[in-house]
């Protein structure tokens, strides 16, 4: 009998183990996320959000940071999200199992592992001087769009392959096209994923900052971008300046707080929005 | 006529899809091209600005000088020729800002007119002379020779021990200091990631209940989303402090502050890697060994975990991954000095966080600018060999 005991006390002991290591992960994430939030919430008001940088960054608000962020973010989606579910598209409906799509496939994840500053030093050495573009929100677009690429394109395959092949086989059992399929019956039922991938693509992308040190970030601009071939501040970039080279580092903290609170809590709306999505569209898909 | 129109509409949609797909696979050779095209021209290049020479007298016999040797001459660590295998003869250093002591400025005259002639004097009662001279100064009639430098190698870029990229007149671009800086940190971290990672994959996998893993799921992809700023900004302000007075140390920027956040920075991969791969263990194994009288602890010790090994080698590859190629975070808590690490509570400097901090001070198209593409290019070689050797884990379990 005294074997059998054992065993059990030793399963029972690893899994109190387990289970510790797993509430202190937890732990962590709430002890980053509370410091930021209880730290940053008493700095946020409406002067925060809509105001200039003032007195060396230690007044005033972060308004052109979040202008500029918005602008990268946007115009980093306008290349990469259409680029990303046509090749997933073609990825997953029209490439056969051969060379060609394990080529590209292999590539697409070689260049998802890419570290973020290899895509700064190359947007710098094509968009920002090859190209002539200049340190200018079309560089950084670009470069971040890039980033983006990879993670647009995993979730929008993800969510192909996740539309049933019988469906797909009903259709051109009625005479549809391929295209005609991949319209009204692939790309409806994928929709809600690919929107899931787009948002998280979009939060990952608006908290880069490495791609963006050498293409688009600025200091300060004390006005917001007008073209896209402004410089531009992003919110990521000046939360790293405020803490690291700011005039007045111990100022200009409360500013870092506030601009830390307002970055962690875009990455929380974009993954709330991205669960309730996913989560939302999974049950109504059951139900039909 | 329709028919024919929606045929061809067909075949366009298929070009435009076939030809994003292409631009996309082929974005990592263009990266790979185009680091190339800006650091390759760093080897091959003397280590001295283009404008400047080094001259010798004519009696000098050292054929050539290295950048370290240059920078051992300006330090008086090396003082006569023969430690450079010349003749007997000490070094003395001439630059244009020892002028006064040499001669007077009647000498020279109103203008400097005299200047070459009278530097050409000194060059050839001096056998011992090195002059560092910017081209307009180099007397047309020469009693004395140029000396070549050495021309960096690839060799002496990744073997050398010293990173002084902006030292006046030779700079050193020896990258040892920061690729062992880097690994330090990233196995720091996986040394950090990988036991508290493997233990939640664990307890997601085979432990929790469904709702309790519906709960982790969110909770573990938040720690991804945040942004390495942030993880960054919070070492910064909580962890630094903490290290330096828990270890009583003059500064709290250290490999350990590195490690910590690179850890927890690298846990989600580790996490959701391994759980998929406990989760492919066919449940026909796990059951047979339940059926064999085995409690679920030793299933999981010697069924489940053996059978997802590969998968969990290839997180703990993919974490320091992650590890490796982070910049922000650890440009903000490591301390960034560039010297060979010792111990985990020293500073640090890795690749990432050179090419960061430096990138924006180098002027376009110079030698340090093209030591830090020739950084950028080590930097993806190590992510390409991480990659593909995850890719071969992976199918060789398939096969």
């Amino acid at each position: 009998m005294m074997p059998f005991i054992n065993k059990r006390v030793k399963q029972k002991a690893a899994f109190s183990f387990f289970s510790l290591i797993s509430v202190m992960v937890v732990a962590i994430l709430f002890i980053i996320l509370g410091f930021i939030i209880v730290r940053g919430a008493s700095v946020i008001n409406w002067e925060f959000l809509t105001a200039m940088p003032d007195e060396g960054m230690t007044k005033g608000g972060i308004l052109p940071a979040i202008v500029g962020t918005l602008c990268l973010v946007a115009g980093s989606m306008i290349f990469a999200f259409p680029v990303g579910v046509l090749s997933a598209i073609y990825l997953n409906e029209y490439l056969k199992e051969n060379w060609l799509k394990k080529f590209m496939r292999s590539m697409t994840n070689n260049l998802a592992g890419i570290p973020s500053i290899v895509f700064g030093l190359f947007g710098m050495a094509l968009f920002v001087n090859k190209l002539k573009f200049g340190d200018s929100i079309l560089a950084g677009s670009l470069t971040l769009g890039l980033l983006a690429l990879p993670v647009i394109i995993r979730t929008t395959e993800e969510a192909l392959k996740s539309v049933p092949d019988h469906l797909r086989i009903g259709s051109y059992a009625l005479g549809a096209t391929k295209l005609q399929t991949i319209r009204r019956v692939v790309l409806p039922i994928a929709a809600p994923n690919i929107t899931t991938g787009l948002i998280l693509s979009i939060s990952r992308v608006s908290g880069e900052t490495a791609p963006i040190l050498f293409t688009v970030a600025a200091y300060f601009i004390p006005k917001l971008p007008h073209s896209i071939f402004d410089q531009a501040m992003a919110l990521p970039y000046h939360l790293y300046v405020l803490t690291t080279s700011g005039t007045n580092i111990k100022e200009s903290m409360p500013m870092a707080y506030g601009t830390a609170f307002v970055l962690i809590m875009l990455v929380l709306l974009a993954n709330l929005l991205a669960n309730t999505f996913r989560h939302y569209f999974s049950k109504k898909n059951k139900m039909n | 006529m329709k028919r024919k129109r929606l045929k061809l509409f067909e075949k366009v949609f298929e070009g435009v899809l076939f030809s994003s797909s292409t631009v996309t696979s082929l974005t990592v050779l263009f990266i790979i091209i185009f680091l190339f095209s800006e650091g390759i021209g760093l080897f091959n290049s003397t280590p001295v600005e283009k404008k400047y020479k080094f001259i010798v007298s004519n009696d000098n016999t050292v054929k050539e000088l290295s950048s370290k040797q240059l920078k051992d001459i300006f330090n008086y660590d090396i003082t006569n020729w023969k430690q450079l295998g010349g003749k007997n003869d000490s070094i003395i250093l001439f630059t244009i800002n020892d002028l006064s002591t040499y001669f007077t400025d009647e000498e020279l005259g109103a203008n400097f007119e005299n200047l070459p002639s009278k530097i050409n004097e000194l060059i050839k009662q001096q056998p011992g002379i090195l002059a560092y001279l910017s081209d307009k100064y180099i007397p047309a009639k020469l009693d004395g020779h140029v000396i070549p430098l050495t021309k960096i190698s690839v060799k002496d870029f990744i073997t050398g021990t010293e990173w002084y990229p902006t030292s006046e007149p030779a700079p050193q671009f020896g990258v040892l200091p920061l690729i062992l800086g880097t690994l330090w940190v990233s196995f720091g971290a996986i040394l950090i990631a990988l036991p508290l990672g493997l233990a939640t994959a664990i307890f997601m996998a085979e432990v929790a209940s469904q709702r309790l893993r519906n709960v982790l799921k969110p909770v573990i992809e938040l720690l991804a989303g945040i942004p390495s700023v942030v993880y960054g900004f919070f070492g910064l302000v909580v962890l630094v402090p903490l290290i330096q007075q828990l270890f009583d140390l003059p500064v709290g920027e250290t490999a350990l502050a590195g490690s910590i956040i690179l850890g927890i920075m690298a846990l989600p991969t580790i996490i959701t890697v391994s759980e998929d791969a406990l989760r492919t263990t066919p449940i026909s194994l796990k059951e047979a060994s339940l059926a064999l009288g085995a409690t679920r602890w030793q299933t999981i010790t010697r069924v489940t975990i053996p059978y997802a090994r590969s998968g969990i080698t290839a997180a703990s590859i993919l974490g320091i991954g992650r590890a490796v190629g982070e910049t922000m975070a650890v440009l903000m808590v490591t301390g960034n000095a560039g010297v060979i690490p010792h111990t985990f509570l020293e500073p640090v400097r890795t690749i990432p966080a050179t090419i960061a901090a430096e990138l924006g001070e180098a002027p376009y198209g110079g030698l340090h600018f093209k030591a830090l593409f020739a950084l950028g290019i080590i930097l993806f070689l190590i992510t390409l060999i991480i990659n593909t050797s995850v890719e071969l884990i992976k199918t060789r379990k398939t096969s």
